[in-house]
């Protein structure tokens, strides 16, 4: 994020005489317009993505001639990574408003509490980040309630899943790798991700020697570090997203000698290199896609459309947010242009969509993940990035690659790695 | 092995709570305030400093440079748009200034960090250490920064105690924190005086802040903790005791490096907060307080 654009937003903000819930255009009353509500969190490095990327969807979608002649309209609303104002946003989006859909969110806490709202307003409701299993799962035990939400981004279990396919095919087979360590941040997110990493990882050949749990709080990580590296373990796998940089800056300036790799939500987007003053070489995390890495035909045009736009490349939320303002509209068009809520569920469900991750469609009702994104080959897989010289390059799946596997010289691969 | 590790470590973090501290109680004891908008102004230094380095380009001594010029024009900010303001009100009873003063630098504190957040994002940031690399302290390894951040905070520290034990301006500070009558009998002017304090404060807690920045790095979520943590010192130490609050930054920051190495890092801040409940009850005053 670059100070110009955070001013901006500030003056911007001054600017509407509002401090969070002001929902840009909202005057502009046209039966002909629909409306789609996205809720973002514009002071956090991943949050701040999804209302952007969303607005870039909508221009595309209206560029074109718009949804059969109708103009997409994205009004925006901050709540401050509070689940309340998220709450308060999503009612006013609903009742106020007049949108037809909501994105909202990274945070699964806060989306956990959306979740029951959309189900009471029968709003359909989508989140392009937060991870918690619990979401699709309340889908799942009780379909005709909370049908209207929709998870397009993957669960916890998903992504530990991923995070365990690259280990394997990076860590366990070049590199001889056999043992690990945990560490998470404790929230809800993270319980489901470190159950799956508990159970996936010994599956693929890396023992977890410890398993550490911290608070979002914590500021100083040299004792966690000094526990984790009295363990031994050939490589530190993460779930972090609410911290990031203090972490990672602390790992580097220690020179802890282990690898640290998993899922760092921050390390996503290309102000993560600043903000760690280059602290971040080495670093490996899951994402959506990356900066000149085609998964799909859109990925480079939106992300090279991103950068020149805002001056830094999205975090994984921003391919969400873009592809489910897009998943949203042609579900519309599905259901023959009718905004109806429980016609868009059905319409939703159908959904089949080639966007920036991928090729998205959401788990039915069988299934324990109702309605969130599927995971698999084929479909979206996410990639494993890793920074280097300042820039994210991939380096899993082998096919998409750009680069490989390397690390900054203090650290030290175990001695029967090679 | 662990005692060591224990002992480094708490060291550094001990040294820059005191050097954060130490203003903190400073301002109190000549003027009678107690800042709590003293996280937000080590915030300000430090994405300043950041900001500088990061988006302008500069090195990282003239970042850290222009960080510490930015904690100490916010001390100033502090200082004239909230707290002289309160001071000289007529509308305030004169008892009632204190309570005045604490609730409006917790507003200021919270503005400070709402704006700052909306500026840079709330995540942390970090400034490019001053020296790079690790050392081997006892065995054990220890970023040559840690070590750097500990001796500049003792050396300013060391400023501190002789400006103000072998100063004219410095005996002025003390003599105003025992008796503003009687400094201003003497021919001091006690705004001149204040604004001394303030220009001393400001530095020290800009100081802090970037420091903070290049050790474990900052951000304005922050904000709270740092205040609380000055504040939590300064009272164990005895309000406008300098020593005392030295005395306590290091008990603070040991029973804090001992809680994260032997119970569990996130229970970290709970044995000292206990602590300072203890202390006000048992002993109000501090460890070494006068009042």
């Amino acid at each position: 994020m670059t100070i110009l654009t955070g001013a901006r937003r500030a003056l911007l903000a001054g600017a509407v005489g509002a401090v969070g819930l002001f929902p840009f255009g909202a005057l502009a009353q046209s039966g002909d317009t629909i409306k789609i509500g996205v809720i973002g969190e514009e002071s956090a490095v991943a949050g701040a993505s999804l209302t952007k990327a969303a607005v870039m969807a909508a221009d595309e979608i209206n560029a074109k001639g718009g949804l059969n002649g109708r103009k997409v309209e994205i009004i925006t609303y901050d709540d401050h990574s509070s689940a309340a104002d998220a709450v308060r946003a999503f009612q006013r989006a609903v009742s106020q408003d007049k949108v037809v859909a909501v994105i909202a969110s990274y945070i699964s806490e806060v989306v956990l509490a959306i979740e029951p709202w959309s189900a009471r307003l029968h709003m359909p409701f989508i989140t392009p980040g937060a991870a918690s299993n619990l979401i699709s799962k309340a889908v799942h035990d009780d379909y005709d309630h909370y049908k209207y939400t929709f998870h397009g981004w993957l669960t916890s279990a998903f992504i530990a899943q991923a995070v365990c396919d690259y280990a394997k095919d990076e860590f366990v087979g070049p590199r001889h790798m056999t043992t690990a360590v945990v560490m998470s941040e404790d929230a809800a997110w993270t319980k489901p991700l470190d159950e799956a990493y508990l159970e996936c990882l010994p599956k693929i050949g890396l023992k977890v020697l410890d398993h550490i749990r911290f608070n979002p709080d914590t500021s100083d990580f040299t004792p966690i570090f000094h526990q984790i590296e009295d363990a031994h373990p050939d490589v530190i796998v993460t779930g972090i997203s609410h911290v990031g940089v203090q972490p990672t800056v602390q790992w580097h300036d220690q020179q802890v000698p282990i690898p640290m790799v998993g899922q760092s939500s921050q390390a996503t987007t290309s102000t993560f290199w600043k903000d760690t003053n280059g602290a971040a070489e080495g670093v490996i995390t899951d994402t959506a896609a990356a900066p000149g890495v085609a998964l799909t035909p859109s990925t480079v045009p939106f992300v090279t459309e991103y950068e020149k736009k805002f001056g830094v490349t999205p975090s994984y939320t921003g391919y969400a947010s873009f592809d489910m303002v897009h998943v949203i509209a042609e579900a519309i068009e599905r259901a023959g242009g009718s905004t109806d809520p429980d016609k868009l569920v059905i319409a939703l469900e159908a959904t089949d969509h080639l966007g920036t991750m991928g090729r998205i469609q959401f788990y039915g009702r069988d299934n324990l993940y109702t309605h969130a994104m599927k995971y698999g080959p084929g479909l979206v897989t996410t990639i494993a990035i890793q920074w280097q010289d300042g820039k994210q390059m991939c380096v899993w799946p082998r096919d998409k690659a750009n680069s490989k596997i390397a690390f900054p010289s203090f650290i030290k691969l175990h001695a029967s790695a090679n | 092995m662990r005692a060591v590790q224990i002992l480094v470590d708490g060291f550094a973090i001990s040294s820059l709570y005191g050097l954060a501290a130490v203003g903190f109680t400073l301002i109190f004891g000549v003027s009678g305030v107690l800042n709590l908008a003293h996280g937000g102004i080590m915030v300000v230094a430090a994405l300043i400093g950041w900001a500088a380095a990061a988006e302008f380009g500069l090195n990282s001594y003239a970042g850290t440079g222009l960080g510490i010029l930015a904690g100490l024009a916010t001390a100033y900010a502090t200082y004239l748009i909230v707290v002289r303001p309160i001071q000289r009100s007529r509308a305030i009873r004169p008892e009632e200034t204190e309570i005045f003063v604490l609730t409006g630098t917790l507003l200021w504190g919270i503005m400070i960090q709402v704006g700052m957040a909306y500026l840079f994002s709330d995540n942390p940031v970090t400034i490019r250490p001053l020296v790079a690399g690790v050392v081997n302290v006892l065995g054990v390894r220890t970023p040559a920064n840690e070590i750097l951040i500990a001796i500049i905070a003792w050396a300013l520290i060391g400023l501190l105690w002789l400006l103000v034990n072998r100063t004219r301006t410095g005996k002025a500070l003390l003599g105003a924190s025992m008796n503003p009558r009687g400094v201003t009998l003497l021919g001091y002017e006690l705004t001149r005086i204040y604004f001394i304090a303030w220009t001393i404060y400001g530095l020290l807690a800009g100081i802090a802040g970037v420091l903070l920045a290049s050790f474990l790095g900052v951000g304005t979520a922050n904000t709270g903790q740092l205040t609380a943590s000055a504040f939590s010192i300064v009272v164990l130490g005895g309000l406008g005791s300098v020593s005392g609050s030295l005395i306590a930054a290091y008990v603070v920051g040991y029973l804090e490096t001992m809680t994260a190495y032997l119970v569990a890092p996130t229970l970290r801040p709970i044995p000292a907060l206990i602590l300072l409940v203890l202390v006000v009850y048992v002993r109000p005053q501090g460890l070494l307080g006068r009042r």
